[in-house]
């Protein structure tokens, strides 16, 4: 399996006032294409450092990022903002979909920003796709206040796959959902992880949605403290055929 | 990214707040509309000054008696005795002209049976009506030899026939008293209307000027001489030429000034329309002054926004919009916000002008000068205050905007 990201003795200090935070201390980390990683930790020991570095939202202060084999480390902010907008996907807690726009619309979003001169036609053709893939296809029109939370994660997910990245970054993504919700949510990464082979990258730092990933990174204090395979993943579709179905 | 595209982002943000998009273009269409009507108003008042010049006859020189300052003593204008009806004739036999009338005028008291008038008598000669296109409606105007014999005729205009007679009556061949003096009317003009000036032009009656010197006013002087010029391109040389030659008639020395005036209608009617100009100058400052306070109001909404879309802007940032993409976006806001002010303010413009001619009968006139002046105006205004908003959002952290609460 080829790298997708490769990270050597990534270091990140923020000066606040006078005081030096050392966020990150030296992170050396390798993940192969289709991997499943989710990344834990307590707040304060760099795992949100470490996913805006990721996400080629921020740089690193020293230290060397490969994304899909590119040095991003010392690349201009135009240029992470081409990155992120080809190769990433962004899944925020907080779904952060524009308000009183169509799920199709938000859907469509990365592309305007991307694809020079896509024809509308095609735009449309995309988001259905990504639409349909997160099993939504039927609410394209809704706007995003007239979704709940689950299906606005969903169109969030969408728009993180309408330009087929190599990573799929997602933040917290069940942190503002029920426990059934978050269930289904990670069903579809799971799906999407098998059936398209696309790496996903979750930050959370509940122990127990850690585990529906094949790997676990813990860090504390800025370093990976912890590296393993998980031997026992859990699965959510199995645990949503057990669920009893829901009462509403 | 293109250009279409951003329009259209821009589009769709606007879309989503409708009512304050709509309060925020509020400004700019009052503002806009506001320069509009002013500049409708003074180019209306222009026009019309403008007409009035083409209906007294663009060829036409006024001489009048006396100066505004001779021999250091300031004297009103056409009451000196210097001009004398010789010189009228003198002046009718210069090269280029075609009319001449000497006039000499007075006011008086004009009775028939119980009614009576104060007006003006225009002492005047029978080619007035050529040189002022101003037809006889009804009889026929005084003739040559009624000036030669001094007769007692009059003219009336249509206001003093009202008054006199009553309205839509013909009272040609009827005798009327002017000063204690009985007078034929031998016709009425037809109605002229509003001089340039405001004056009603129809309050007026035209009597032969030797009548008003010899019999009114007992006087060897007139006090001025209207000529048309042949060709209105020849009006300034036929005025030098009156000029010459009345200083060799009144034998003035050179260096001395001129116991005369010879002024064209154009020149006359400059002066108002100067006056008129700055009128409109000022008005439309004024209104300027509205235009800069609707564009400080896009720029007041357009920082509310940057502040209340702050994790939109980041988020944008995340799926690859880069600091150009958002400051462009913002900016095309604001311009869209100023173009469609100024759009739909100019129709309003176009409205309240119409609206001002049908209700209240002031002449106006939009200039599509003043359509291009305020439409730049306003999308100056939305790169000007649109363009500090944008700044601000185009230089947010991705990280800080997103976390933004």
């Amino acid at each position: 399996m080829p790298t997708v990201i490769s990270v050597k003795s990534l270091v990140k200090t923020y000066v606040v006032g006078e005081v030096e935070v050392k966020a990150l201390r030296g992170v050396d980390l390798e993940v192969e294409r289709g991997e499943f990683l989710s990344v834990t930790g307590p707040s304060g020991s760099g795992k949100s450092t470490f996913m805006h570095i990721i996400g080629c939202l921020d740089r690193p202060t020293s230290g060397q990022y490969l994304l899909d084999g590119q040095d991003v480390s010392r690349m201009t902010k135009d240029q992470l903002a081409a990155i992120r907008n080809k190769k990433i996907g962004f899944v925020f807690q907080g779904f952060n979909l524009l308000t009183r726009t169509s799920a199709l619309d938000n859907v469509e979003l990365p592309l305007l920003y991307g694809a020079n001169g896509m024809k509308t036609a095609e735009r449309h053709k995309r988001a259905m796709d990504v639409l349909k893939a997160v099993g939504l296809e039927n609410r394209a029109d809704h706007h995003s206040n007239q979704l709940s939370g689950g299906q606005q994660q969903r169109v969030a997910i969408a728009r993180s796959l309408v330009n087929q990245p190599s990573i799929l970054l997602a933040d917290e993504p069940t942190g503002n959902l029920d426990t059934r919700t978050s269930i289904e949510v990670m069903e579809i990464f799971q799906k999407l992880n098998l059936e398209t082979g696309i790496t996903v990258i979750l930050i959370t730092h509940e122990v127990d949605i850690a585990e529906y990933g094949t790997r676990t990174v813990a860090f504390r204090d800025g370093v990976v403290v912890t590296d393993k395979q998980n031997t026992r993943r859990r699965m959510a579709q199995d645990e949503l055929a057990a669920l009893p179905a829901p009462t509403a | 990214m293109s250009v279409f595209m951003i329009i259209r982002i821009a589009f769709k943000a606007l879309s989503r707040n409708k009512m304050r998009t709509a309060l925020t273009m509020l400004g700019m269409i009052i503002g806009v509309a506001a320069v509009i009507t002013m500049v409708a108003l003074g180019t209306g008042a222009q026009t019309s000054i403008d007409a009035a010049v083409q209906s007294a006859g663009t060829n036409t020189v006024i001489v009048s008696a006396g100066n505004f300052t001779q021999g250091g003593v300031r004297q009103g204008q056409g009451n000196a005795s210097t001009l004398i009806p010789d010189d009228a004739v003198a002046i009718s036999q210069l090269p280029g002209i075609l009319y001449t009338a000497a006039g000499s005028s007075t006011r008086a008291q004009m009775v028939a049976g119980n009614q009576n008038w104060n007006t003006q008598a225009q002492g005047t000669d029978v080619d007035l009506p050529l040189i002022n296109a101003w037809p006889v409606d009804d009889g026929s105007f005084f003739t040559t030899q009624d000036v030669t014999q001094a007769a007692k005729v009059v003219v009336l205009g249509t206001v003093v026939r009202d008054q006199l007679f009553g309205t839509d009556s013909e009272p040609v061949g009827q005798v009327i008293q002017i000063q204690h003096q009985p007078f034929t009317v031998v016709g009425v003009m037809a109605s002229k209307g509003q001089s340039s000036m405001g004056q009603d032009r129809d309050d007026t009656v035209f009597i032969p000027y030797t009548t008003v010197m010899k019999k009114m006013r007992g006087v060897t002087f007139i006090n001025n001489v209207t000529v048309a010029a042949a060709e209105a391109s020849q009006v300034t040389a036929v005025a030098d030429r009156i000029a010459t030659l009345l200083r060799v008639r009144h034998k003035i020395a050179p260096g001395d000034p001129d116991d005369f005036m010879v002024r064209t209608i154009e020149e006359m009617a400059s002066v108002r329309k100067e006056a008129t100009q700055t009128m409109t100058a000022l008005l439309a400052s004024i209104a300027g002054v509205s235009l800069l306070v609707g564009g400080i109001g896009i720029m007041n909404i357009m920082l509310v926004s940057v502040t209340e879309r702050t994790r939109e802007i980041g988020l944008r940032m995340a799926i690859g919009a880069r600091g150009r993409d958002v400051l462009l976006q913002f900016l095309v806001e604001a311009i869209v916000l100023s173009l469609f002010g100024g759009g739909i303010g100019i129709a309003l413009g176009f409205g309240v002008a119409q609206g001002v001619t049908l209700w209240q009968g002031w002449p106006t006139a939009v200039s599509p000068n003043a359509v291009f002046l305020a439409f730049g105006f306003a999308a100056a205004t939305g790169v000007f205050f649109g363009f500090y908003p944008a700044q601000k959002a185009a230089a947010l952290d991705p990280i800080d905007a997103l976390r933004f609460e």
